[in-house]
C-alpha cells in the first residue's frame, strides 16, 4: 500500500491547479477510497485464522480457543496443508495482493483533472475510461468535505456541484489546504474575472515544513473552526448554541412523531400483550432516533458566513463539510416555524437549489437546510446573506410581516372571508406580497412559513382551479422553481387576486430574468 | 366576460366563478386529436374496468357495482373528451408561452422562452396514424409541465424551431 505514496512527485506543491494543465489527486487517495476497507478485510481474515497461527507457533501445545470460522474455511485450509500447497497458496495470495496494489496505483495514476477557463474536467478509470466535464458558468456550489479518516491525514474532498441530478464533478481527495485554494480559484474563474487575477490570488500562504510542522498543521486543522482562515477571514454570522440546538431538536415535529409512536406502541402492548409489535416498530424508531442525533451532531459546529464568492455554510463535528454557494444559485427560500418552536421564537431556513450534492448524506441536512435553528435576528442575518437584493433595508418590515404578521398590512393580499372553509385558522395569514425582486408567499397560522422566490430564478408560473375552489370562487397559484424541499404554492386565493398574482409574477419574472447578472458576479 | 371568449365550451357565460383570461386569440390543437385521446382513454378505461370486476368474479356478489361505477366514470370522461380537447390552447406572447387546459380542473401556465431547457417532440402510435405529434416544453422546474398534444406534425416542428429560435435570443441563466 505504500507504493502510491512513493510515486514520482508529479504534483506541484502549491496550488497552480487552475492553470489548465492535467493534475493528479492526493497520493493517498486509493487508501481513503477503498484501501482502508481492504486492510480491514485482511485484519478480519487474520483474526479468524488466529487458531491456525497459534498451532503454527506453539506446535502441539494444546491451546483452547473458541471455535472460529466456518467449516468450509477449515476444510479449505486443511486441504491446503494436507496437499502441501502452502507455498502455492501463499504465492496466489501474494499475487492477488500485488494485483490489487497495482490496480490502486494505476487508478491513481490515471485519475487526473484539469481546470480551464471554461470547464472543470476529470478523467478516470483503467479499463473503462470516463471523462466528465462541468461548465464553470453552471456551477451551483462547491463543497469541501472532510470525512473523519481522510481528515486525520489532512485530506479533503472537493466536489463541484453542477445543475442537474448526479451531475457533480468530485475531486477526491486533495490536500486540505489545496482544496480551499482550489475552490477559491474555481469560483474566481466562474465569476467572470479574468485569469491574471486568478494566478495572482492563488499564491497561497507558505507551506509548513518538517514533521513537527506537519503535525501542528494536522492538529490545527482538526481543531480549527470549520471556516478556514481565508484571505478574507470571514466570520460566521450565527453562533450555534448547543442548548438551543438540542431544545429545538427535542421540540421538532420529528420528535413529536417519535413520542406519539412510543405512546401508541406502549398502549397497544399494554392492551394486547403482543410483544412482537416492539420488534416490528424497532427499525423505524432507530431510524428516527438516528436522524435526530445526526441532526444535533452535524449542526453543532454549524457556521455561515459571507465570502466574496458567495455564502459559505459549514456543518459537521468529526466529518465536516463546508459548501460555498455562489450568488444567484438560490432558487427559493423558506423560513418556517413548527408550532412548538413559537414560544422560543425559533425559525429554520431551507432553500431550493438546482444541484444535488452527494456528499452530505447525514439526514439530508446540508443540502437544503441552511439554518437549522435560529432566532429572528439570525434569520434576518442569514436572509441578508442568501438574498441580499431581496433583503434590502426597505424590505425588512415586509419580510417580518411575512414571518409573523397577519392581515393586509405591509401590502399582503390575503384570502377572502369565504376561504375560511378551506383555511380554518390561517385565512388572514394565507397571502402574498411583492418586493421589487421577489414574491413572498405567506402561509400557515399553526405551522407558520414564508416562502421567498427571487423573481430572477422563477422558471414559470401557473394558476389552477378545481371544482371545489370554483364553488368558492377561489384559485391557487404555483410558482415553479427547480425541485427541492420547497414547493411555492399559495391556495385559496380570490380568483381575481390569483389571476393578478399570476400575471404579475409572469411579467416581473421576465423583467428580472433579463436584468439578472448575478451568475457572473464579478464581471464588469 | 365569458362571452368575449370564443370557447364553445362556455355557453352564454353562466359560470362567473371560472378563471378568466383577457386573451382571446388562443391557438387550438387539431380536432383530429379528439379520436386519438378517445382511443387512449378507452384502452386505459377498459383495462381498469376489467380489473375492477375481479372481486366480483371471485365471489363478492355486490362487487359488480364497483366495476360498473368505474366503467361509467370512464364513459363520462370519454363523452367529455371533445370538450376537453377544445379547451386546450396556447398563445405565443412576446416573451413567454401561455398554455391552458382543462374545464373542470382549469390550469394556466406562463413559461418565459428564456427558461426553455429543451423542446421534445414525441408521437405515439395512434397519434402517428392521425399525423399528429405532441410537443413538450421542458424547463429546469419539473412542475412547469407544458405538454401541447395534438399538433399536426409539420406544425409541431415549426413551433419547435420557433421556440428554439426565440429562446436563443432571450437566453437567461438557470
Amino acid at each position: 500500500m505504500t507504493e502510491p505514496a512513493a510515486a514520482p512527485g508529479a504534483e506541484p506543491a502549491a496550488t497552480d491547479f487552475a492553470d489548465g494543465e492535467w493534475h493528479r489527486l492526493h497520493p493517498a487517495t486509493p487508501l481513503f477510497r477503498g484501501g482502508l476497507a481492504f486492510i480491514a478485510i485482511i485484519g478480519v481474515l487474520i483474526v479468524n485464522l488466529r487458531d491456525r497461527f497459534f498451532e503454527l507457533f506453539f506446535g502441539d501445545q494444546q491451546v483452547n480457543l473458541p471455535p472460529t470460522g466456518g467449516d468450509l474455511e477449515s476444510d479449505a485450509l486443511d486441504f491446503i496443508v494436507r496437499e502441501e500447497l502452502v507455498l502455492v497458496a501463499l504465492l496466489v495470495a501474494l499475487g492477488i495482493l500485488m494485483l490489487l496494489i497495482a490496480g490502486f496505483y494505476f487508478s491513481w495514476r490515471l485519475h487526473t483533472f484539469r481546470i480551464t477557463d471554461e470547464v472543470v474536467e476529470v478523467r478516470s478509470g483503467i479499463l473503462f475510461r470516463t471523462n466528465r466535464k462541468g461548465r464553470l458558468d453552471r456551477i451551483q456550489g462547491i463543497n469541501i468535505g472532510r470525512p473523519f479518516v481522510p481528515r486525520l491525514f489532512g485530506a479533503a474532498k472537493l466536489e463541484v456541484t453542477v445543475a442537474g441530478n448526479d451531475a457533480n464533478v468530485p475531486l477526491a481527495y486533495l490536500r486540505g489546504r489545496d482544496a480551499d485554494a482550489l475552490r477559491h480559484d474555481i469560483l474566481l474563474l466562474a465569476s467572470g474575472a479574468r485569469r491574471e487575477t486568478v494566478v495572482n490570488a492563488s499564491a497561497g500562504p507558505g507551506v509548513a515544513t518538517g514533521v513537527s510542522g506537519m503535525l501542528d498543521e494536522r492538529v490545527s486543522e482538526l481543531f480549527a473552526p470549520e471556516l478556514d482562515v481565508d484571505l478574507t477571514a470571514p466570520t460566521s454570522v450565527v453562533r450555534m448554541n448547543p442548548g438551543r440546538l438540542i431544545g429545538s431538536t427535542v421540540l421538532s415535529d420529528t420528535s413529536v412523531v417519535l413520542v406519539v409512536m412510543l405512546i401508541v406502541l406502549g398502549v397497544t402492548i399494554a392492551l394486547t400483550g403482543e410483544l412482537f409489535l416492539l420488534f416490528a416498530m424497532f427499525p423505524a424508531m432507530i431510524g428516527i432516533g438516528g436522524f435526530l442525533i445526526a441532526r444535533i451532531t452535524r449542526s453543532l459546529r454549524y457556521s455561515i458566513a459571507a465570502t466574496p464568492d458567495g455564502v459559505r455554510v459549514g456543518f459537521g463535528l468529526l466529518s465536516t463539510t463546508n459548501e460555498t454557494l455562489p450568488p444567484g444559485r438560490i432558487h427559493s427560500v423558506k423560513v418556517s416555524q413548527p408550532l412548538l418552536w413559537r414560544p422560543s421564537g425559533w425559525w429554520q431556513i431551507a432553500v431550493n437549489r438546482a444541484s444535488r450534492s452527494s456528499q452530505n448524506g447525514a439526514a439530508g441536512q446540508q443540502q437544503t437546510t441552511i439554518l437549522p435553528v435560529g432566532n429572528l435576528d439570525e434569520v434576518r442575518a442569514v436572509l441578508r446573506l442568501l438574498l441580499p437584493e431581496v433583503t434590502a433595508d426597505e424590505n425588512v418590515p415586509v419580510i417580518e410581516l411575512g414571518l409573523a404578521g397577519r392581515g393586509t398590512e405591509g401590502g399582503f393580499t390575503v384570502s377572502p372571508p369565504r376561504a375560511r372553509a378551506l383555511r380554518w385558522f390561517s385565512r388572514v395569514r394565507n397571502g402574498f406580497a411583492f418586493t421589487d425582486t421577489a414574491v413572498l408567499l405567506r402561509t400557515g397560522a399553526i405551522w407558520r412559513s414564508l416562502t421567498i422566490v427571487p423573481l430572477s430564478r422563477a422558471q414559470s408560473v401557473s394558476v389552477h382551479q378545481g371544482p371545489l375552489l370554483r364553488a368558492l370562487r377561489l384559485a391557487s397559484v404555483h410558482v415553479h422553481t427547480v425541485s427541492g424541499p420547497i414547493t411555492p404554492v399559495l391556495g385559496a386565493l380570490d380568483r381575481l387576486d390569483a389571476m393578478r398574482l399570476f400575471d404579475d409574477v409572469a411579467t416581473s419574472a421576465l423583467r428580472a430574468a433579463q436584468s439578472d447578472t448575478s451568475h457572473r458576479w464579478r464581471q464588469q | 366576460m365569458t362571452s368575449t371568449e370564443p370557447l364553445s365550451t362556455e355557453p352564454n357565460g353562466t359560470e362567473p366563478h371560472r378563471l378568466e383570461r383577457p386573451e382571446t386569440e388562443w391557438l387550438r390543437v387539431s380536432p383530429k386529436y379528439i379520436p386519438v385521446d378517445m382511443v387512449g382513454t378507452f384502452i386505459f378505461g377498459a383495462i381498469v374496468t376489467a380489473v375492477s370486476f375481479v372481486p366480483f368474479w371471485f365471489g363478492w356478489s355486490e362487487g359488480w357495482l364497483v366495476g360498473v361505477g368505474i366503467g361509467a366514470l370512464f364513459l363520462i370522461t370519454l363523452a367529455l373528451t371533445p370538450r376537453r380537447v377544445r379547451a386546450i390552447g396556447y398563445l405565443l406572447r412576446d416573451d413567454d408561452l401561455l398554455f391552458r387546459r382543462g374545464i373542470m380542473f382549469q390550469r394556466f401556465v406562463a413559461v418565459p422562452y428564456g427558461r426553455m431547457q429543451l423542446v421534445d417532440i414525441s408521437r405515439g402510435p395512434v397519434a402517428r396514424a392521425f399525423g399528429l405529434a405532441e410537443l413538450k416544453f421542458v424547463t429546469a422546474a419539473a412542475s412547469s409541465g407544458v405538454l401541447i398534444p395534438g399538433l399536426p406534425f409539420a406544425e409541431a416542428e415549426r413551433l419547435r424551431d420557433h421556440l428554439v429560435a426565440v429562446a436563443e435570443t432571450r437566453r437567461a441563466g438557470l
